[in-house]
């Protein structure tokens, strides 16, 4: 989708060589926080921004030399939903929707239902969520093959979260691909097949959550029979505590099988582990920013 | 900026407890950090361009004499006293009664200006963006912001009085004197207090900062209409006019001084009443409130022409009703000149001229100036793609397959016919008048012609701002720099003497004087030619640059 792909703002290298792929008929998180590039990498790919350098290709077309062909097989929901003060939310739907070549009525009815969002208010009387509502049911309800999402749910309640993941997963049963620039973490944990991680313009890991996982840590809690002494000396063990013959510590992906080795032999007697969470596996990539905050990574995860 | 913003609040807090006031000086001390450009600008740029007419007009009149003549055609002629003053200190036309009489009218509409856009900008059009909410949060009183926009606002006009005053008294031309030019001044600062108090008060009313300037702005129009029909009839008119008080103090004539406490007693009664409205409002809301509107869109608005026009379509309206009846207005006058007309001195002074009527050439001039009230218009309607573009909003639209060059075009589309339907009711507000007190139903049509002549300067102008707006978005406001300069060639191009080619940077200078003048198509065929040149740039530049977010 995007290689090596370059974007400055007068001093400011806020893209810096970024490399991102998404397959189609998946739903790929983009995660990262605040300014790290995520809304710059979208932009671009909708022919709003033209690169500095690298190439970005979408639905196998160029962003900035076609857009408008581009843009009638994809929907998009910016960050920060601004809508026109005297247009009620209801005709802001149909706009943008007629703009991209027409609505769902049916479908339509049952997001604006289903998202509790009251069409004859103007835009100007809308809470920031309400806001984002009005664009996503706008986006939905349209008939396209790629819905761009940059943060969409920052401003929903909860209820609505849910609500929100429902129609992800039917978008995604129906064989549209999702782009889901996001930083809420639970979010992209459930709804997402592959995640690409972007820190300071740069994509710095990407994979299917599994794959992640598998290089990160994973934290083992256990009891054993006979005392386990020399546990900081396996390879790629870490934060080991022990008390009252129970031990704790997170161990690296490469060597969970020789750790397990390792305690079985002593005998467990009890035994529970679980896979890093992505919060995890964010704090890794940006505990070097967190550390010169005077936050220790290691600590925080 | 944040160490004012974020610690002093917390400071002015503690010391009075938190009252209605508190943090007012912090807010104060942030609008002057906001606007220490802007304020110095609308200051310095007024007061010079009093000061420099001042100064210029003893060159343009270089003897009694010459003061005199022009003091008769005052009296001679009612419609001078429309565009300009009450004809004040006629019978001893010095350089100072000059200023009074024909400048101090014009000027201070553009220090009322200068008040209602920044008071607005610093109240209402805060709130809207949600600003104000960031900081009522800290501790700051409920009146606190109201009252440092006034403070800020007021001392403004105070600054620029006594500037204007003491410019004035400095420059040593005859006859303007200390005591006039503080009166002189005062009136300035007179005019901006009382435009202070009305943009208080429509702020309040109205939710939207655009709303609140333009209602403010629209009452501005009225004081000059109000003050020009008293100046061209027996002046009753004109003391319902706050534009009529700064001239009523009648400066370097025989002062009077109570016009000006006239003024500070509307203007204070205004400020209380807005302070007033103020408590029975929220925050964020007006006193007027918002209705629910139609759950779907009309066939119409899903077309990209239609969404435009739908943007537009109030301004729009307004603006043609406003101008129809400005044109209505002026048209209404027609039959006093004709009165004039049979004087026989004046007919005299025409054949030396031209051989055109008085109501013609006088009608020419008063086209010439709606038809630059209509640009507004169409520059305002043609800035709506940079609007859309700076608040975020053009971003979701240029997602769908709404190509760039379109959308634009379609805003162009709206400021350039729109324009012309803008002439269009001017001139039949105008023509239809002026053929009704005359019995001339031909001079519909020569009117209609005339101002319709004025589109190519007008989509000219409107055609540099598309031009700006696709190649150097962050110069905007050069968008406005032509029509500023039109205005000023218009008024003052002859009377100061100004060389051919100066004048001729004005696209309005190339429009023909109809009905006075004979029409001729080739300036407007080359001004139309020139206006398409620069759509297209615009075009192709906004085509070919990253499209900014919020």
């Amino acid at each position: 989708m995007v290689s090596n792909l370059q974007k400055s703002f007068g001093p400011t290298r806020a893209l810096d060589g970024l490399d991102l792929s998404v397959a189609t008929g998946e739903v790929h998180g983009f995660l990262g926080p605040n300014g790290a590039g995520k809304t710059t990498t979208i932009r671009i790919l909708l022919g709003l921004l033209r690169a500095d350098g690298g190439e970005a290709q979408l639905l196998g077309g160029d962003p900035w030399a076609d857009p408008v062909a581009l843009h009638r097989r994809l929907a998009y929901v910016p960050g920060d939903v601004n809508l026109w003060p005297n247009l009620t939310g209801g005709e802001a739907i149909d706009l943008l929707a007629r703009l991209r070549g027409g609505l769902d009525q049916s479908r339509r009815t049952e997001l604006i239902e289903r998202f509790d969002l009251d069409p004859t208010k103007k835009g100007r009387t809308y809470s920031k969520g309400n806001r984002q509502k009005v664009a996503l049911v706008a986006a939905l309800a349209s008939d396209v093959e790629l819905l761009i999402l940059d943060e969409p749910t920052a401003g929903l309640d909860p209820l609505m979260e849910v609500v929100f993941q429902d129609f992800i997963n039917q978008a995604k049963a129906e064989g549209k691909t999702v782009f889901l620039s996001s930083h809420i973490l639970a979010q992209v944990e459930k709804l997402c097949d592959r995640v690409s991680i972007i820190r300071l313009g740069k994509v710095v890991q990407s994979g299917t959550l599994a794959e992640l996982r598998h290089l990160t840590r994973t934290s083992i809690e256990v009891e054993t029979v006979r005392p386990f002494t020399d546990v900081s000396d396996l390879p790629g063990v870490h934060h080991v505590e022990a008390e009252d013959g129970r031990v704790k510590f997170a161990v690296d992906g490469e060597h969970l099988d020789e750790a397990v080795r390792a305690l079985s032999q002593l005998g467990v007697r009890s035994l529970t582990s679980h896979p890093p969470t992505l919060e995890e596996l964010m704090l890794r990539h940006y505990g070097d920013e967190l550390r010169t905050n005077g936050i220790d990574a290691d600590e925080v995860s | 900026m944040t160490t004012v913003a974020t610690r002093a609040p917390a400071e002015t807090g503690r010391a009075d407890g938190g009252n209605a006031m508190s943090g007012t000086g912090t807010m104060l001390r942030f609008i002057l950090r906001r606007d220490r450009i802007r304020l110095p600008v609308w200051i310095g740029v007024l007061t010079l361009a009093q000061v420099y007419y001042a100064a210029l007009y003893p060159t343009v009149y270089a003897t009694r004499a010459d003061r005199m003549n022009q003091a008769q055609l005052y009296e001679d002629n009612p419609a001078f006293g429309a565009m300009t003053g009450p004809g004040h200190g006629l019978d001893d036309y010095t350089y100072g009664a000059m200023q009074s009489n024909e400048l101090l009218g014009f000027m201070v509409v553009f220090v009322a200006l200068m008040s209602v856009l920044l008071f607005v900008r610093h109240t209402r059009a805060e709130e809207e963006t949600g600003r104000a909410e960031l900081l009522r949060g800290t501790v700051l009183g409920r009146h606190a912001p109201l009252t440092a926009a006034l403070l800020a606002v007021g001392g403004a006009n105070i600054l620029l009085g006594l500037l204007v005053a003491v410019g004035m008294a400095s420059l040593g031309v005859e006859s303007i004197d200390w005591t006039g030019s503080f009166a002189y001044g005062g009136a300035y600062a007179a005019v901006g207090l009382v435009f202070t108090g009305v943009a208080a008060v429509t702020t309040q009313v109205t939710e939207y900062g655009r709303a609140a300037a333009g209602t403010a702005g629209a009452l501005i129009g009225v004081a000059y209409v109000l003050r020009a029909g008293g100046d061209m009839g027996d002046g009753t008119l004109s003391w319902f006019s706050p534009i009529g008080w700064a001239q009523g103090t009648r400066a370097y004539v025989d002062e009077r001084w109570w016009p000006l406490g006239l003024a500070l007693v509307v203007a204070a009664a205004l400020v209380v009443a807005a302070f007033v409205l103020s408590t029975r409002r929220d925050l964020g809301a007006g006193l007027r409130q918002p209705r629910p509107g139609p759950a779907t869109a009309s066939a119409s608005l899903g077309t990209p022409q239609g969404f435009a026009l739908r943007l537009q379509r109030g301004g729009l309206i307004w603006w043609a009703v406003a101008m129809f009846a400005a044109g209505a207005m002026y048209g209404s006058f027609v039959d006093i000149m004709e009165d004039y007309s049979d004087n026989e001195m004046i007919q005299n002074l025409l054949e030396d001229v031209g051989g055109t009527s008085l109501t013609e050439s006088w009608l020419s001039t008063v086209v010439s100036l709606l038809a630059i009230v209509c640009t507004v218009f169409a520059i305002l309607a043609a800035l709506r793609p940079r609007r859309e573009e700076t608040s975020g909003r053009a971003e979701s639209v240029l997602a769908t397959p709404l190509s760039r060059t379109r959308w634009v075009a379609t805003h162009v589309v709206v400021a350039m016919a729109g324009g012309l339907g803008l002439l269009l009711a001017t001139g039949a507000g105008l023509g239809l008048t002026a053929a009704a007190s005359t019995g001339d139903a031909g001079m519909l049509w020569d009117i209609l012609g005339a101002i319709l002549a004025y589109a190519p300067a007008l989509w000219l102008t409107a055609g540099l701002t598309v031009a700006v707006f696709g190649l150097v978005p962050r110069a905007i406001g050069l968008a406005w720099a032509l029509l500023v300069y039109a205005v000023f060639i218009t008024y003052f191009g002859g009377i100061l003497d100004l060389p051919g080619w100066v004048r001729d940077l004005s696209p309005y200078n190339h429009i023909p004087l109809m009905p006075a003048d004979d029409f001729s198509a080739a300036p407007l065929l080359v001004l139309t030619v020139l206006a398409g040149a620069l759509i297209a740039a615009g075009l192709v530049g906004f085509r070919r640059r990253d499209v900014e977010g919020n």
